[in-house]
């Protein structure tokens, strides 16, 4: 999308021309040109943090590898998405994701709809070259709807993004550091009895895992639309967004 | 990963002396379901049984794991010193492994009691919930180890079939591949729990 009043830049992305606005990202205009870009934490509408590190991109003249989703757009660019190496780190990530917590795909609530596990297939990750760590990580199920697993965490922090920016309740934060990192609700009180949560669902609705799911629900059970509403809920958000930068 | 394929060529002989490739499948720590959904083949097993000597597996009476098998699909997690015994003789022995389905590798369902502990979890199951005796066994069943873990975290593992279990066509289609002498690209037709 084109904001009126900046300056427009063009470059290339895998050698097609493209242009975008300054306070674009290369992750918007690809998306914008149909390029394929994988993502975990990046969600239209939500700021970007840059934490899933799928998006790494290469540009040219610089051998560092930079995220699309919070590298802006400059005169001249020359992108590249999807060379061999970027691939090949791609794939080592989702199989660190993997490795940290315990996916159990097969007894998951999200096995079918889930994001890490379509980009598994996706990007043809065959098996975990690391060393599974099988940490042990609870699970809080004291909400009266909705269930926070840990072991399914990838820490992309959609939910702690939804809740402070969409919600404006901010229950949700990261505790700790590395791979001890938990989400947690409040100051790492039970869900159930958190004071700021207003039990809306949009930290569950946009959960790329099964993370945060609701009570009694599966994606196996054709009869729940569980997590479907996901893609609806998208353009909400950039409205909402939207609002707000009017606002401000 | 071509060379997995062409050496299964070279034992496909085409002249009048046809020979038929060797096919094992082996069960670890697994629910055989994956057994199964092999079984789910139906016909198609007549068709590749034409092609296929299968010398040793669940399904059949062999006892003994032959000298050399070109393809071996070994189902299930390591997860003691009996499957680890196991599949590094089955490694030894055969061309070409398969890891066939989610536990082999990830370790899938065996894996969920890593967290937990080897003594917690042999004390929940047969002493918290005993109906009988209540006694950990410590003869015949195999000691467990502290983790259950994918077979290629013991041994080289050449292909990888994912799902629980993995499709009856994406086994097929495995095996037709590599009849053909071709190296199947495996996540096209399956993924992790499906």
């Amino acid at each position: 999308m084109v904001t009126p009043g900046k300056k427009v830049k063009t470059f290339t992305i895998d050698g097609k021309d493209v242009s975008g606005t300054e306070d674009q990202t290369v992750i918007e205009v690809c998306r914008e040109n149909n390029i394929e870009i994988p993502t975990l934490c990046h969600l239209e509408g939500l700021s970007e943090v840059g934490a899933c590190r799928l998006c790494l991109i290469e540009i040219k003249g610089s051998n560092k590898l930079l995220p699309a989703c919070v590298t802006h757009v400059r005169e001249g660019l020359e992108v590249i998405t999807a060379s061999e190496r970027l691939k090949k780190y791609r794939v080592k990530l989702l199989e660190l994701f993997f490795s940290e917590r315990n996916h159990i795909c097969s007894v998951c609530v999200s096995n079918g709809i889930c994001e890490l596990q379509n980009l598994a297939q996706k990007l043809g990750m065959t098996h975990v070259h690391y060393p599974y760590l099988f940490p042990k990580v609870d699970v809080d199920a004291s909400h009266e709807r909705f269930v926070l697993d840990n072991n399914r965490c990838i820490l992309c922090t959609r939910c702690v993004r939804v809740c402070d920016e969409i919600e404006g309740a901010h229950t949700w934060d990261i505790m700790g550091r590395g791979i001890e990192s938990r989400t947690i609700t409040d100051l790492n009180k039970p869900w159930g009895e958190s004071d700021s949560c207003t039990s809306c669902g949009k930290c569950v609705a946009v959960c790329p895992t099964g993370a945060l799911v609701e009570k009694y629900k599966n994606a196996v059970d054709k009869s729940f639309k569980y997590k479907k509403d996901k893609l609806k809920f998208l353009p909400y958000l950039t409205t909402m967004r939207e609002v707000k930068n009017e606002q401000s | 990963m071509s060379k997995v394929s062409e050496e299964l060529i070279v034992n496909t002989d085409t002249t009048e002396n046809i020979t038929k490739v060797k096919a094992a499948t082996i069960w670890l720590d697994g629910c055989s379901g994956c057994h199964m959904s092999f079984l789910d083949m139906d016909e198609r097993l007549v068709e590749l049984l034409e092609k296929i000597d299968l010398v040793y597996s669940p399904l059949v009476d062999y006892k003994d794991f032959p000298e050399m098998v070109d393809v071996t699909l070994v189902e299930g997690a390591v997860s003691s010193h009996e499957d680890l015994a196991k599949i590094k003789k089955v490694r030894a022995h055969t061309k070409i492994l398969v890891s066939l389905g989610d536990c082999a590798i990830t370790a899938n369902v065996p894996s969920m009691r890593n967290p937990f502990g080897v003594e917690a979890i042999m004390k929940h199951a047969y002493i918290d919930t005993a109906v009988t005796k209540d006694i950990i066994p410590n003869e015949v069943v195999p000691e467990l180890f502290e983790y259950s873990r994918p077979v290629h975290n013991f041994v080289k593992v050449d292909l990888f079939l994912q799902g629980c279990p993995p499709p009856a066509d994406a086994i097929y289609f495995l095996l037709t591949e590599l009849l053909a002498g071709r190296t199947p690209d495996l996540t096209k037709v399956s993924r992790l729990g499906k």
